[in-house]
């Protein structure tokens, strides 16, 4: 397969997750601000947002206060954002658009249309229609954008590639959602009581809050929260599950240059596959979760150099 | 004027192929067709087959107007085009194989030399280069037009980059969609093999030796207001779409950067412009072209389809001699029509346009896609006088034509069904000593009433081409 083609198809599926991210992540947010608490609380939730994908100077430059409003309109909206839902969606497209050769009719016409549709929606009314049904939408497309892809591509080197794409954002996002939260959630740990409101948005944000109770049948603890969202094997947005696929995909598309990345991705799969959560702690989640993100953010290079961009003289 | 209409005779009878179209038309509930007509809106729309028009917004698409009613082609006239597009490709091919080499065309003076070696679109580097099969356009796009009493003319023959197959596919695929039941009652030939026409004629100019050729699509990029064509073309056929950074050349070979490493690469289907395709030749400014490409072809290590410098062909400059090629090389008389041609750089002939400017059909010699033209009849003053004043500062990049009266066509606009006029574009195929070409072509229509300009960036649209079997 083309270098550059893979290139696409890894970013088309990196957008189009990073878009159901964010939706998730916006929608818990929204619904927690719906329940009554302090203003200063409800800020601190929408400035994490902020703080989450590194955009305070960016969002300093359009707006002057951090409240909901503001926050929504940035991330949900804004063209100028270019880690809004709507660049995501856009640049999933523009990605699809120049490979749309490669793929399945099915999986061209649903980020087409998905885009084409998102385009025509402006932030008004979507807040008049109710921004938390303009959520399940972007979720609904990115499972049927996923659907698709399982439904009808072959299962060839574009489909690992695509993989690749989707595990190493999940994981990353993943990772930022707990790190964020886990710090806003319990500033302190002496702090005896945990909110179940709070610790409940967080899970569903990631789909687990059913899954929590399937797994531990007990009450809500911090601790057990992030050994479900960084060690469980099974949890399809947990890091352990994002990195069995990574590692399973680079295998697949192994080439003689990419010994390196693959031993790398091992690496990290093990500290996943043998760690303990009590460990983790121990170290300092935020410290870990900091490594983590370093390292999956290194992988991505590797890739990219590995397969997707090689340098002219590789040949 | 007088216009010949496909589908009606001069005293309003429908014309014998047109009789089951029409009764069809007749039958079926307008509200049916409205709803269809909206329906293949939304499928072309969803699916993506759109074009960028140049000096838009940038990025921006737009979709093809797609006309329900077909143009309908008796199967003896059909037979009759064919033969002459054979005829005539054949000898634009071995036009430009004498060209770049003994030049005998030139020798004998039917051409005068300086038309063409002076011409910009003669490139000397491919003098003495032998291309696989003496084949220089492997696809050609010779647009016809039908005028007066219904006899056919060519318009101008397309030797270099020649889009819109992919419309006349996609254009059969959805007529077929929406009134399945016409196709039940008429005897239709059919055009889906195109694509496997076209790998096969690409397979078969490989360099010598090489028996399993990868056979590649090269586009300009996403931008490009034909890239739908070039996916569609390379997903068809199923072989890679290449832009030119994916490519690169090492020890006067190309090769493709794949995940598993650098590809040799046999013969390349380029849609990109002579000027683009090599900085170290031509435009030095080019990015989208493969540095030393050039001399891995002169090598004969890859094949370019077309071939570079086809151009010396299809110029407008050229188009007035190519009869005489005919009957130079083939030693027969040409069976399709040219249109009387006045070459703006011969005194007289300028003369005579610049006084009748308003009656007749201006063309830059090297322009394309209905850009830089001038239709007299359907210019204001203001234009004609900004032509006049073109033509005296520049005679020789100008010729000029009797406006055809281009034949029309029943076709659905906004105030209900009215005549349009039309063109129509077969896609030859040429491979060694094999001319083919699928029956039918693409046919443009002119949505503007009165306009004869069919070009789609100039608001044309399209139809279905029906090539009826016996």
């Amino acid at each position: 397969m083309l270098s550059r083609t893979a290139d696409h198809l890894f970013w088309m599926s990196r957008y189009i997750e990073r878009a159901e991210n964010l939706a998730r992540l916006l929608d818990v947010t929204w619904q927690m601000s719906l329940v009554p608490q302090s203003e200063e609380a409800a800020n601190q939730s929408w400035n994490a947002i902020i703080a989450l994908n590194s955009l305070e100077e960016a969002f300093a430059r359009k707006y002057a206060t951090v409240n909901g409003e503001n926050v929504l309109k940035f991330m949900v909206s804004d063209p100028d954002n270019l880690s809004s839902i709507h660049s995501c969606l856009r640049l999933a497209r523009e990605n699809a658009h120049a490979v749309r050769g490669t793929l399945t009719t099915e999986m061209w016409e649903t980020l087409n249309a998905t885009w084409l549709e998102a385009k025509e929606k402006s932030f008004e009314q979507l807040l008049g229609a109710g921004i938390g049904d303009y959520f399940e939408w972007v979720k609904m497309r990115s499972s049927l954008s996923r659907g698709t892809t399982l439904g009808t591509l072959l299962q060839d080197e574009a489909y690992h590639f695509i993989r690749l794409g989707t595990l190493l954002e999940r994981a990353d996002n993943t990772a930022r959602i707990l790190d964020v939260k886990y710090h806003v959630l319990r500033p302190h740990d002496d702090e005896g009581a945990t909110d179940f409101y709070e610790w409940g948005a967080l899970l569903r944000s990631v789909s687990a809050f059913e899954v929590y109770r399937k797994v531990y049948r007990d009450v809500i603890t911090p601790d057990r929260v992030a050994e479900l969202l960084i060690l469980n094997k099974d949890m399809p947005r947990s890091l352990h599950f994002c990195l069995n696929s990574v590692i399973k995909n680079l295998e697949l598309v192994a080439n003689r240059q990419s010994g390196e990345t693959a031993r790398q991705a091992g690496l990290l799969h093990a500290q996943l596959h043998y760690g303990r959560i009590e460990d983790i702690l121990a170290h300092g989640l935020h410290e870990w979760l900091t490594d983590f993100m370093d390292r999956i953010y290194l992988l991505g290079d590797g890739i990219s150099k590995d397969f997707l961009v090689p340098m002219a003289e590789a040949a | 004027m007088n216009f010949y209409n496909e589908m009606y005779d001069a005293k309003g009878g429908v014309r014998a192929h047109y009789k089951g179209y029409e009764d069809w038309l007749k039958a079926t509930p307008p509200e049916r067709i409205e709803r269809k007509r909206a329906e293949a809106d939304l499928a072309f729309h969803r699916v993506g087959i759109t074009f960028a028009v140049y000096g838009e917004e940038a990025g921006k698409e737009r979709l093809i107007p797609f006309d329900i009613i077909p143009r309908v082609i008796p199967s003896a006239e059909w037979k009759a085009l064919q033969s002459g597009l054979r005829q005539r490709v054949k000898a634009l091919n071995m036009f430009l194989w004498d060209v770049y080499h003994d030049q005998e065309i030139l020798k004998a003076g039917v051409i005068p030399a300086e038309q063409v070696l002076n011409n910009a679109q003669y490139r000397p580097v491919m003098q003495g280069v032998d291309v696989p099969g003496q084949i220089y356009a492997h696809i050609t796009g010779v647009d016809i037009v039908r005028a007066g009493e219904g006899e056919f003319y060519v318009l101008e023959d397309n030797l270099r980059v020649p889009s819109g197959v992919s419309y006349m596919l996609e254009d059969r695929k959805m007529m077929m969609r929406l009134f399945p039941e016409l196709f039940a009652k008429h005897k239709v030939a059919p055009v889906q093999h195109y694509p496997d026409m076209l790998l096969e004629k690409l397979r078969a100019v490989a360099p010598n030796g090489v028996t399993d050729p990868t056979v590649v699509v090269l586009t300009p990029g996403a931008y490009n207001s034909a890239y739908f064509e070039h996916t569609f073309l390379a997903q068809q056929m199923g072989v890679e779409l290449v832009e030119g950074r994916d490519l690169f050349v090492k020890d006067e070979v190309v090769y493709m950067r794949t995940t598993q490493g650098p590809q040799r690469v046999d013969v390349i289907y380029r849609r990109l412009d002579d000027d683009f395709m090599d900085p170290t030749v031509f435009r030095e400014d080019s990015s989208l072209g493969i540095p030393g490409i050039i001399r891995a072809y002169q090598a004969g290590n890859v094949t370019l389809a077309n071939a570079v410098g086809t151009g010396v062909a299809d110029d407008k400059s050229i188009y007035p001699y190519v009869p005489d090629m005919i009957r130079f090389y083939l030693g027969e008389e040409p069976k399709l029509n040219n249109v009387p041609t006045y070459m703006c750089r011969k005194p007289d002939d300028l003369a005579y346009v610049l006084a009748h400017l308003p009656e007749l059909v201006v063309k830059e010699v090297h322009g394309a896609g209905g850009y830089g033209m001038l239709v007299g009849p359907a210019s204001t003053k203001e234009q004609i006088e900004h032509f006049r004043q073109l033509l005296i500062a520049k005679p020789d990049g100008y010729i000029a034509q009797p406006t055809l009266a281009l034949s029309n066509c029943p076709t659905f606009v906004e105030e209900g069904i009215a005549p349009r006029h039309l063109d129509l574009r077969p896609f030859v195929l040429s491979s060694g000593q094999c001319v083919n070409m699928v029956p039918g072509g693409l046919t443009r229509v002119a949505l503007t009433k009165g306009s004869l300009v069919v070009n789609s960036s100039q608001g044309g649209g399209t139809k279905d081409t029906w090539v009826l079997e016996d």
